[in-house]
């Protein structure tokens, strides 16, 4: 018994590539710009990175982190400005995550959202995000330092204005990860009895939490390399002692650095670069809390 | 009896076990009672639907829904997509609360107190009428704690308590064999057919009334379908069950009645409305419908 082989243009005897060389080569082009692109990125930082560290290495030691700020270059550090920045960051991270949970809570899963009211706070809170940093430092300087408030150059300030930045984005992040667990998982807890309350505290907001988590971390991240509304709340000072409450004097990080970067003696420089290493490793440090976190929190699914 | 029931349901915080424990021992003595015998109007009824109707905002999905579910059986509910089978079971149990543009007309009374009346709390509702869903849900948990949810949202048990459930209901729901090793692991790490089990011992670890089960199957294998199947059957007696099913062939294997639903268009919609067509032992809707409809749909002819 003989089987006869169709031999059809579709099926053709050969596994030839009959790419046309134009097609080939917009492939290869295309690729191309990607891998550009993601280098650029990379090797500027990379460049970014490696002349801070040579230019700092120097100063990169205890004594940067264990002085203060001094009119000779030798002695002076930057602890008063490593504690102004820690007590501004976790201050304003602390409070502005329960007021970011709590607001994204309400919203997303009480608030009615055909109201005008709800469309309205959600559009607010969505420009609030993209207003510039300058902004709030202004509105901060005119209601916070003088004004209503009259709480002066003081860490209370700073974490109030950077709470006012900060918290716009984390209710829309947080927002973003409450709407993203599945109804399947509502509807389980609600179907064993479960009340409204007892359905978000227990399964929702478990389920959210990598999410929320990553979007905290975001904006914590943001206040701590934050700069331009601290300059006018008080921040770009001589300070050479750590805070002791929210009524202390208070510099931090970055104006720690713009001020050693910008004085004339070079050995200052070097002071300077060595701090932009201590902020980037503290940048970094968070940041691997936030990945323990969001992983830790993932591990239980 | 009943009037104890009654205050059970009504009251906010009812989760002591005695009267749990008294319901399921008078199930027990129905059962006892009325034993295998034939189907018949003899068996207490335990939930009834009358003239139930369901409005997604305009649009009306189902209509005039008269059924009731009767003690020790399996119920199913066939019929085409779109004949609102899974609208109606969820007023059962008043999952459509949920949805905001959902409207429920008519009544469903469970031992005689109106679902949707003032007496009834939803909460207790929904533990008392568990349910099933068409894909398995497990919480991003330990299986372990898929199970204890229910209890811990509905009262305090002590740690062993709460062993004790999650191993009676695990057994019930025939996953204990598989998973007594390793309970604190994840539930995502079981298969899809120990997923959808450990949704049913975690529906059964409430000490539920009735179980609803919207279509249960339709995301399993075979052999999964089938061991859900067997399990169904070993569980009747304790909890009569309702099933969406879009498989006719589950429905006349595992239900003592079955109820057939069509679409119909409505005089002023564009779009079909549901009509429960025949309700009847599940023998006379596979082998001698009053329908036409029903003998079409279940010899292939239509949907």
């Amino acid at each position: 018994m003989s089987t006869t082989v169709i031999q059809s243009s579709r099926f053709a005897s050969d596994l030839q590539d009959s790419t046309s060389t134009s097609r080939k080569f917009r492939d290869r082009f295309f690729l191309g710009s990607l891998w550009f692109a993601t280098l650029l990125a990379v090797v500027t930082l990379f460049v970014l990175v490696l002349t801070s560290f040579l230019d700092g290495k120097s100063r990169l030691n205890l004594d940067l982190v264990r002085n203060f700020p001094s009119p000779f270059p030798e002695d002076a550090g930057i602890q008063s400005a490593i504690f102004g920045s820690l007590w501004v960051v976790v201050t304003s991270g602390v409070v502005s995550l329960f007021l970011a949970l709590g607001s994204a809570i309400y919203l997303e899963e009480f608030a009615n959202a055909k109201s005008k009211t709800h469309r309205l706070i959600s559009l607010n809170i969505q420009t609030l995000a993209g207003v510039p940093s300058i902004v709030f430092g202004i509105l901060g300087l005119a209601f916070v330092v003088r004004g209503p408030l009259s709480w002066g150059f003081t860490v209370g300030s700073a974490s109030a204005v950077l709470t006012m930045m900060v918290l716009p984005v984390m209710i829309v992040a947080a927002r973003e990860a409450l709407r993203a667990v599945p109804s399947s998982l509502r509807d389980g807890a609600y179907a064993l009895g479960a009340t409204k309350w007892q359905t978000i505290s227990k399964q929702v907001l478990a389920a959210a939490t990598p999410g929320i988590a990553t979007g905290s971390i975001l904006g914590v991240s943001r206040a701590l390399g934050e700069s331009a509304p601290l300059i006018l709340l008080g921040a770009l000072a001589y300070v050479s002692s750590n805070p002791t409450g929210f009524d202390s004097d208070y510099t931090v990080l970055p104006l720690a650095i713009f001020k050693y970067a910008t004085e004339a003696q070079l050995e200052f420089r070097a002071v300077g670069a060595a701090a932009i290493i201590v902020l980037l490793v503290l940048l970094v440090a968070l940041n691997m809390i936030a990945i323990i976190i969001r992983d830790r929190s993932r591990k239980s699914w | 009896m009943v009037k104890d029931i009654n205050q059970t349901l009504i009251s906010p915080n009812p989760s002591s076990t005695s009267d749990a424990t008294r319901i399921r021992g008078v199930s027990l003595r129905v059962d006892l009672a009325v034993g295998n015998a034939t189907l018949g109007d003899n068996r207490e009824m335990v939930m009834e639907s009358q003239d139930l109707g369901v409005h997604y905002g305009d649009f009306l999905a189902v209509r005039d829904v008269n059924l009731q579910i009767h003690r020790g059986e399996i119920t199913a509910l066939i019929g085409p997509s779109g004949c609102g089978k899974s609208t109606i079971i969820r007023c059962f149990n008043r999952m459509n609360d949920l949805i905001p543009t959902a409207k429920v007309g008519g009544r469903v009374f469970y031992r005689g107190i109106d679902l949707y009346g003032p007496l009834a709390n939803a909460g207790e509702v929904r533990r008392r009428i568990g349910m099933v869903f068409q894909k398995p849900n497990p919480f991003p948990k330990s299986i372990y704690d898929n199970v204890a949810f229910g209890p811990r949202v509905n009262g305090k048990p002590s740690k062993s308590e709460t062993d004790e459930i999650v191993e009676k209901s695990l057994r019930r729901a025939a996953l204990w064999e598989e998973v007594k090793d390793r309970l604190k692991q994840s539930a995502y790490s079981l298969s899809g057919g120990q997923q959808q089990r450990l949704c049913i011992a975690r529906a059964l670890a409430v000490d539920p009334d009735v179980l609803l089960m919207d279509e249960p199957c339709s995301s399993l294998d075979p052999i999964a379908t089938a061991r859900i199947e067997d399990l169904m059957v070993d569980i009747k007696a304790h909890y009569p069950i309702v099933i969406v099913t879009h498989n006719m062939q589950q429905a006349a294997r595992v239900s003592d009645r079955t109820a057939f639903f069509n679409t119909e268009l409505g005089s002023n919609s564009s779009r079909p409305t549901g009509v429960l067509v025949e309700y009847d032992s599940t023998r006379k809707i596979f082998s001698n419908p009053s329908d036409e409809r029903t003998e079409q749909y279940i010899s292939g002819r239509m949907g």
